[in-house]
């Protein structure tokens, strides 16, 4: 049995006095696309900035592919494979959409923290970075400064940037929030279609979404996991009923 | 060298009293506002040409009421005309306004006083020493300003914790985004409280401007110091602020009155160095000497190892 | 025409491997311009003057190589500028006296590696923190530094300084460089050259970082960077090119003080900078030569050139915090569209009241001071155009608070019409063909 591309166990978190997490387990297997369901305030975001090293749990173990990341900071996590989307648009927002995709392959294509290499000349990272920009379909915005794009292409560079590193487990953060029907459904296909063969967890409010994206689904409550399951059994459970009471039914 | 001691310890009192008017004001703008005032030291300096020009007219007295009215007022049009403009571009942009306005203030002062000392002086009724201790005296103006920074002191804790305005400002000095989510006039709260706390730094001003010197440098020389403190103290608290002053006060006094270096430090654990060591220059300064620089290491020091300060409840 | 926010619209941009034509031709045009200056302004006054302008410009770019580029704010910048030119000093009169063989040429990089030497292990200290703490810690490195130089006196030179002699007869070119005028070229030469690493390393690996570390810290570490190892590299390249200008200083004025480390020079460079305009890359280019040349003066015409200029300084911050730059370059679409000639009058019109206004706080400045700084108040003064204003009337401060008021009204009215003009253009530009 292949090791979990992320595991936690007995996860806890307190802020001051709160008790934020109060002990998650979960596993995501490599390849799973793995949504996190909950009401508001039962801890998803602080889940998601503890698996990607914004806070350090209080307790409990976090491991990627095997290794424990627990408490290393974000860039050190991403390094290991571990990518996030943010659900504020979270963009380098006075560089240019190409720029932006080009800072997110740096790292990952060995530049390091060179000052000798001229940007303009390295001819695989900038073919590659329009390679992605077509992926993301943003070709056409190349050099609009980032503050500059409408929600939609931000959200769809956000995402650009989130995977152009090659990490292959990548976390998205209420990746359509804002958005319109039409705007969600294009957005998702995105998603499937730039995230194949990656392990993808995803915090979404949108019921149709989580239902056609996921394998499985957790549903979090007052910072406990109360169940986990694939969608047609997590929309049977009792408990999750009753946390959610009624919310369930989809559009 | 009990003298010393004592004298240095009262007189680190009083001036702690006096940084501690300034920074509990710069404390609660830098906490609640995000803004550190540069230019506080320059409404302290306001303050004290401000009671001159006052008590050259009317007198001391009505000078130790108006002077900070004045400076209060003259800060909450700051806040209100420029500040809060500037709120808009980010703290970079704040921080740049009120770095700016240090050398606009101390230019208008150069202005319309001149680049010499003004006469303002002690009044006659409070020229009196007060008691002799170890052979010196103690002026009875010193006990007035600790007078003044302790009635101050108590009126702020009061306002502070007895009153409904004084509990929006405390919970805005730890969570000012909640206050403000919960739908009080923030900006109208803003411009109180920088008008506050530049008035306590005009008040300040009034009772150390005459006894030690009234001057178009005096904004550059406290400056700094009260940064420290407030940096010190640590963010969100007006006890940390409280506790630092009277700390910063006191090593401050006590380090320009001993004539010891690390020389005598090191000649007291049994190692003698001479003038020509390597780095001599290093060893055998005075501590008096290097006190004007104390505040800045401390300041590098504090933000490296304990941002928090003494009793922050943020970081800086 | 404030704009809203700090930073500008990037340049439309161009693929990447195009060469830059006209670019390349405006350069060269400018290089041939900065040669022929002195050919231009021919007198002692101007060459000194040119000469601390191309000092300045480097001191100014690798300042915003800090505040622009890397979202850094310093008060001390000024600390590795003056020690990168002590240390020319001192290396100068080594070789001097004969004890080592340097060419004067090389001079300004032994300031850069002294710079650099420097700030390296306090950049490592001061990047530990960001944002406003980062501007502390500059604060009291900056005031330390220029405190400890009356301790060490042996390195600093006491309250006297450190003087030298750049006549070494160490020389890689036929020249001795006694002449101002061959060392306003090697200034120029080394002007060049700094401008270009400088503009070079924006576009590198480590110049976008900085820049994506200064747009959001928190980005960059999930595309894989340290955000403290970027600005502290960023911080110490920097210091590298602020320690160049220190050595040019050296070389130009063969005499370093304390003051040269101190919080008034970093303040000098933060007021260049920001001026100039800090989100583009030739805007404290600008700064540098606009903010030298009135220091130099502005100081000669009226005591309180430091009023103005923080008058100045506040009413950017206030009013058009993109600085020099950003206003040019906000007007670059509009030139694009052929619309500038539109503006012509606006802005002639606005000129008009705007002088007017200037004229009278600048009367009531002057005015003041002539009353604070002179033994007999009463004796008449001179003032712009008349030769006898006695300042103990009334009329004279009648006259300029009038001038005050009037422009002061005129000048919003001014701008209220410029403003819609300006929103005219925009519209047509959306509508029609846009830049």
């Amino acid at each position: 049995m292949s090791t979990a591309a992320l595991r936690l166990v007995d996860v806890h978190k307190h802020f001051g006095s709160s008790h934020i997490i109060r002990g998650v387990s979960l596993e995501v297997q490599k390849g799973e696309r793995h949504a996190v369901l909950g009401p508001n305030g039962a801890g998803k975001s602080t889940l998601f900035n503890l698996i990607s090293g914004r806070f350090a749990p209080s307790s409990g173990t976090i491991e990627l592919n095997g290794q424990p990341i627990h408490g290393l900071p974000p860039y050190k996590i991403n390094r290991m494979g571990l990518s996030r989307s943010f659900q504020v648009t979270n963009l380098f927002q006075h560089m240019t959409v190409f720029e932006n995709i080009r800072c997110a392959l740096l790292w990952s294509r060995g530049y390091r923290y060179s000052f000798w290499h001229l940007l303009g000349w390295q001819k695989e990272l900038n073919e590659e970075a329009e390679h992605i920009l077509e992926r993301i379909r943003l070709t056409a915005r190349r050099d609009v400064q980032a503050s500059l794009l409408s929600y939609a292409e931000q959200r769809a560079l956000e995402i650009g940037t989130t995977i152009a590193g090659g990490a292959d487990v990548i976390l998205l953060d209420e990746p359509t929030a804002g958005m319109s029907r039409t705007e969600s459904d294009q957005a998702v296909e995105l998603l499937r279609e730039v995230t194949v063969g990656k392990t993808l967890m995803v915090v979404e409010h949108d019921m149709s979404v989580v239902f056609n994206l996921a394998d499985r689904i957790s549903v979090v409550v007052y910072g406990q996991v109360i169940a986990t399951d694939t969608p047609d059994r997590i929309r049977e459970n009792q408990a999750v009923q009753e946390a959610y009471l009624g919310q369930m039914e989809v559009a | 060298m009990f003298e010393l001691i004592v004298f240095s310890i009262i007189n680190g009192l009083v001036y702690g009293m006096l940084l501690f008017m300034l920074s509990s004001g710069l404390t609660l703008i830098f906490s609640m506002m995000g803004v550190l005032n540069f230019a506080h030291a320059s409404f302290y300096m306001l303050g004290a040409y401000a009671a001159y020009q006052i008590s050259v007219y009317i007198g001391f007295w009505p000078a130790l009421i108006i002077a900070p009215l004045i400076v209060a007022f003259l800060g909450a049009l700051t806040e209100r005309y420029g500040l809060r403009h500037v709120h808009q571009y980010g703290h970079v942009a704040e921080l740049l306004f009120t770095f700016g306005l240090v050398y606009v203030i101390d230019e208008i002062v150069h202005l319309i006083w001149g680049r010499l000392p003004v006469d303002y002086r002690i009044p006659p009724s409070l020229d009196f020493s007060l008691f002799t201790l170890f052979g010196a005296t103690f002026p009875a103006y010193r006990g007035f300003m600790l007078l003044v920074a302790l009635v101050m002191f108590v009126v702020l804790y009061l306002v502070l914790t007895k009153t409904r305005v004084g509990m929006i400002v405390r919970a805005s000095l730890s969570y000012p985004d909640m206050v403000r989510a919960l739908g009080h006039n923030v900006p109208m709260v803003f411009t109180m409280v920088f008008a506050l706390g530049t008035g306590l730094a005009g008040l300040a001003g009034v009772i150390a401007g005459n006894y030690f010197i009234t001057e178009p440098g005096m904004a550059w020389a406290m400056g700094p110091i009260v940064f420290v403190v407030v940096v010190f103290g640590g963010l969100g608290s007006i006890a940390g602020a409280l506790w630092a002053s009277l700390i910063i006060g006191i090593i401050q006094t006590a380090a320009v009155a001993l004539p010891y270096s690390l020389a005598d430090l090191f000649a007291a654990l049994g190692l003698q160095l001479t003038r020509e060591a390597p780095l001599a220059d290093l060893w055998f300064l005075e501590l008096a000497r290097i006190a004007p620089i104390l505040p800045y290491l401390l300041l590098v020091l504090i933000l490296v190892f304990r941002p928090r300060g003494l009793m922050g409840t943020r970081e800086t | 025409m404030s704009g809203k926010t700090m930073q500008n619209t990037v340049g439309a941009g161009r693929r990447m491997n195009e060469l830059p034509w006209r670019e390349g031709l405006l350069l060269l045009a400018v290089i041939v311009l900065v040669i022929a200056l002195p050919y231009i302004f021919t007198s002692g006054h101007s060459l000194s003057l040119l000469s601390q302008m191309g000092i300045a410009i480097i001191f100014a770019l690798s300042y915003n190589m800090l505040l622009g580029q890397g979202g850094m704010l310093s008060f001390g910048h000024a600390v590795y500028y003056g020690l990168g030119g002590f240390i020319t000093a001192h290396v100068l009169n080594m070789v001097g006296d004969g004890r080592l063989a340097i060419p004067l040429e090389l001079m300004p990089l032994i300031g850069g590696l002294g710079g650099l030497a420097f700030a390296i292990p306090l950049g490592y200290i001061n990047t530990k923190r960001s944002g406003v703490g980062f501007a502390m810690i500059t604060l009291g490195i900056g005031e330390l530094v220029a405190a400890s130089s009356l301790m060490f006196t042996g390195f600093f030179g006491g309250e006297a300084g450190v003087s030298t002699n750049r006549v070494t007869e160490v020389t890689l070119l036929p020249f001795d460089y006694g002449p101002s005028i061959q060392v306003y070229y090697l200034i120029v030469a080394w002007m060049l050259l700094s401008v270009l690493g400088m503009f070079l390393l924006t576009r590198t690996p480590l110049g976008k970082m900085a820049n994506a570390v200064r747009d959001n810290q928190e980005r960059a570490q999930f595309v894989g960077y340290n955000p403290r190892i970027v600005s502290f590299i960023q911080f110490s390249l920097a210091g590298f090119f602020a320690g160049i200008a220190g050595g040019l200083f050296a070389i130009n004025y063969e005499i370093l003080t304390a003051d040269t480390v101190g919080v008034q020079q970093s303040g000098l460079v933060l007021l260049m900078t920001f001026i100039g305009g800090v989100s583009f890359f030739f805007g404290p280019i600008l700064g540098a030569i606009l903010i030298t040349y009135l220091s130099i003066s502005l100081s000669n015409i009226t005591e309180a050139w430091v009023l103005y200029f923080g008058l100045l300084f506040v009413l950017m911050v206030m009013y058009a915090p993109s600085g020099l730059a950003g206003i040019i370059m906000q007007h670059r679409p509009v030139w694009r569209a052929g619309k500038l000639g539109q503006l012509i009058v606006p802005y002639l019109v606005a000129a008009v009241p705007a002088l007017i206004l200037f004229f009278g706080a600048a009367a009531v400045i002057e005015m003041a001071y002539h009353r604070s700084a002179s033994y007999d108040p009463s004796v008449p003064m001179e003032l712009l155009l008349w030769d006898n204003v006695v300042i103990t009337t009334v009329w004279p401060w009648l006259f300029a608070g009038l001038a005050i008021v009037v422009g002061g009204f005129g000048l919003r009215w001014a701008i209220r019409r410029f403003k819609a003009v300006w929103d005219d253009i925009h519209e047509e530009m959306a509508a029609g063909g846009g830049a």
